[in-house]
């Protein structure tokens, strides 16, 4: 392979990892907050309030149904307004930040439900407050089982960045469309496929890894 | 002192609304170990939950020390929630925090500074001894542990009150017993009142001074735990009671008609019923002197301890004339013991044992 493809894979690589990376990090900062809300306004729950909690999670279920290459074409005036440019690489980052946040939400919604309801009972009973209670008891309880939900997104995101393309983002799954499929070169669609590969089992190691580390049940 | 007055508490549910405590009235006064007994589906967790505000009651008022909780909002609860501790049936211990961050818990909700939470951790680690296992995780003890660290936990705040929501009920017998102990010496050595939530009468009979039996949302009855060993009023009471002390009749006299007035060859049957000093008299010795005539057999006999008072029970058959056994009947009323008759029973004629 000559050495302007090799280049060229490094580049797209990166494009990948920096619209993953940085779309996750924002959506997370989103996302977890998000998730504790849906857990904790719900009837019964520490800090109910049942309209708001039927209103966000009416929201994530929008989002999360629109398909992610319809969701990045449709919200192109709105990507303009945030990054002031409707194609590239930063571009990109915002549907993909916004189709992350409601998953990411319900993964961690899911995670923080797993925790029993006796250990808030007994936070409760030693007189701590919601947000006490938010952040020593459902947050480090859950913690492990959140970095497995947080794994499986970036997974998905990956997946999702592949689209990119769609709006001149570019990135590993980009090339593979644009040089392996149009261009007829199967020697870059294999490599990209290894690529992606690798990079995914490397990120799931990685999440295993951590959440069987932070496990102590 | 705990007031518990004509609380209330319905739920509503898809299926209508459940009446799940109807009109409990009960005072706890300080110093004291309560039990509360009652099956499961009795009400019992909830009447606790309405001590310490986790449950708001629908009607009626839960005072403590003269305040009444009721009336409150949460940040005045929360705060005196900290004078309460509440240990539980699984025990609720964070399972991502070690021994020792468990039972700092409370006092890091509170502020407290790090060096002073190991001046409290420590011997309060000591106390429960579980000293040597301040760096495990609740994953790596065994139920008992995990049980000393949630009392540990609950009196990491100073409470004057614990409250325990079946605490012993997923714990084998004799892990039961030194928790129960360790409770006991909690009450006694630092004066702690203690509300205790059970199914089992063994926990009320070792422990308790004074017990509430509830039954489908009512207080069937309540009293001093002797009374209500000695004088069970309700069934309900009597059942509970008879799980702990068997009495059925010897199987000889089992399923035999039993009459108020003397049968021919029959016997006549007494329960008997030792407390205290009385269980050392030697009354049925002096019986056989004094009714000469009248054989005595003891058909079942048991000696026990309610806490520290020796509690005798015996069933026993008198037989011969019907004159002398009912002059000793008559004797044996008049003695340190209570009598309670069971009525003029005939032997099972084919029984040999």
């Amino acid at each position: 392979m000559s050495s302007d493809m090799t280049l060229l894979l490094i580049k797209s690589l990166g494009q990948t990892l920096y619209m993953v990376s940085i779309s996750m990090i924002i959506a997370a900062v989103i996302g977890i907050p998000l998730g504790i809300l849906l857990v904790t306004t719900a009837k019964g729950q520490i800090l109910e309030c049942v309209a708001f909690n039927r209103i966000i999670a009416g929201l994530v279920n929008a989002v999360r149904s629109i398909p992610f290459i319809i969701l990045m074409v449709a919200i192109i005036p709105f990507t303009r307004s945030i990054v002031g440019t409707s194609i590239g690489t930063t571009a990109a980052m915002v549907p993909l930040t916004l189709a992350a946040i409601p998953f990411i939400g319900r993964q961690v919604e899911n995670s923080i439900k797993e925790v029993p309801y006796g250990l808030i009972e007994a936070a409760l009973s030693l007189g701590a407050t919601p947000l006490q209670i938010i952040k020593h008891v459902l947050l480090p309880e859950a913690l492990s089982s959140i970095i497995s939900q947080l794994t499986t997104v970036v997974i998905g995101l990956i997946g999702a960045s592949a689209m990119a393309g769609t709006i001149g983002g570019g990135g590993v799954g980009d090339l593979a469309i644009r040089y392996g499929y149009q261009r007829f070169r199967p020697d870059i669609m294999l490599i990209t496929v290894i690529i992606l590969v690798v990079v995914v089992q490397l990120v799931q190691f990685i999440g295993n890894y951590i959440a069987a580390r932070l496990n102590k049940k | 002192m705990i007031k518990l007055s004509h609380i209330k508490k319905v739920y509503d549910t898809p299926s209508g609304s459940l009446q799940a405590l109807k009109d409990i009235s009960l005072t706890v006064e300080d110093g004291d170990i309560y039990g509360i007994i009652g099956l499961s589906g009795a009400g019992k967790s909830t009447l606790v939950r309405c001590i310490n505000m986790l449950e708001r009651p629908t009607e009626g008022t839960v005072e403590i020390d003269g305040q009444d909780l009721t009336k409150m909002n949460e940040a005045q609860l929360r705060s005196v929630r900290k004078n309460i501790g509440m240990i539980f049936q699984q025990f609720n211990l964070l399972s991502s925090a070690t021994v020792y961050e468990n039972v700092a818990f409370p006092l890091k909700l509170s502020g407290m500074a790090k060096k002073d939470i190991e001046k409290k951790v420590m011997p309060l680690l000591k106390l429960v001894g579980l000293e040597q296992k301040a760096r495990q995780y609740p994953s790596q003890l065994s139920g008992g542990q995990k049980q000393r660290v949630g009392i540990a936990r609950a009196l990491a705040s100073d409470p004057s009150i614990l409250l325990c929501d079946e605490a012993t009920s997923a714990l084998d017998p004799q892990t039961t017993q030194s928790i129960l102990r360790l409770i006991k010496k909690i009450n006694e050595e630092l004066g702690i009142t203690v509300v205790i939530i059970t199914h089992e009468m063994q926990v009320i009979k070792d422990i308790c001074t004074k017990v509430a039996v509830i039954d489908h949302g009512v207080i069937a009855e309540k009293g001093s735990v002797i009374e209500v060993f000695m004088n069970p009023q309700q069934a309900i009471t009597h059942e509970f009671i008879s799980v702990l002390l068997s009495d059925e009749l010897p199987s000889a006299f089992r399923q035999q008609p039993v009459s108020a007035e003397p049968v021919e060859d029959g016997y006549l049957l007494l329960r008997l019923t030792f407390l205290g000093e009385s269980a050392d008299e030697p009354v049925i010795m002096q019986l056989i002197k004094n009714a000469p005539n009248v054989d005595v057999s003891i058909l079942f006999g048991d000696l026990d301890q309610i806490q520290t008072v020796p509690y005798g029970r015996m069933i026993i058959g008198l037989k011969g004339d019907a004159q002398k056994v009912k002059e000793a009947e008559k004797w044996l009323g008049e003695q340190d013991v209570k009598v309670g008759v069971i009525g003029y029973v005939k032997r099972h004629d084919a029984a040999v044992d």
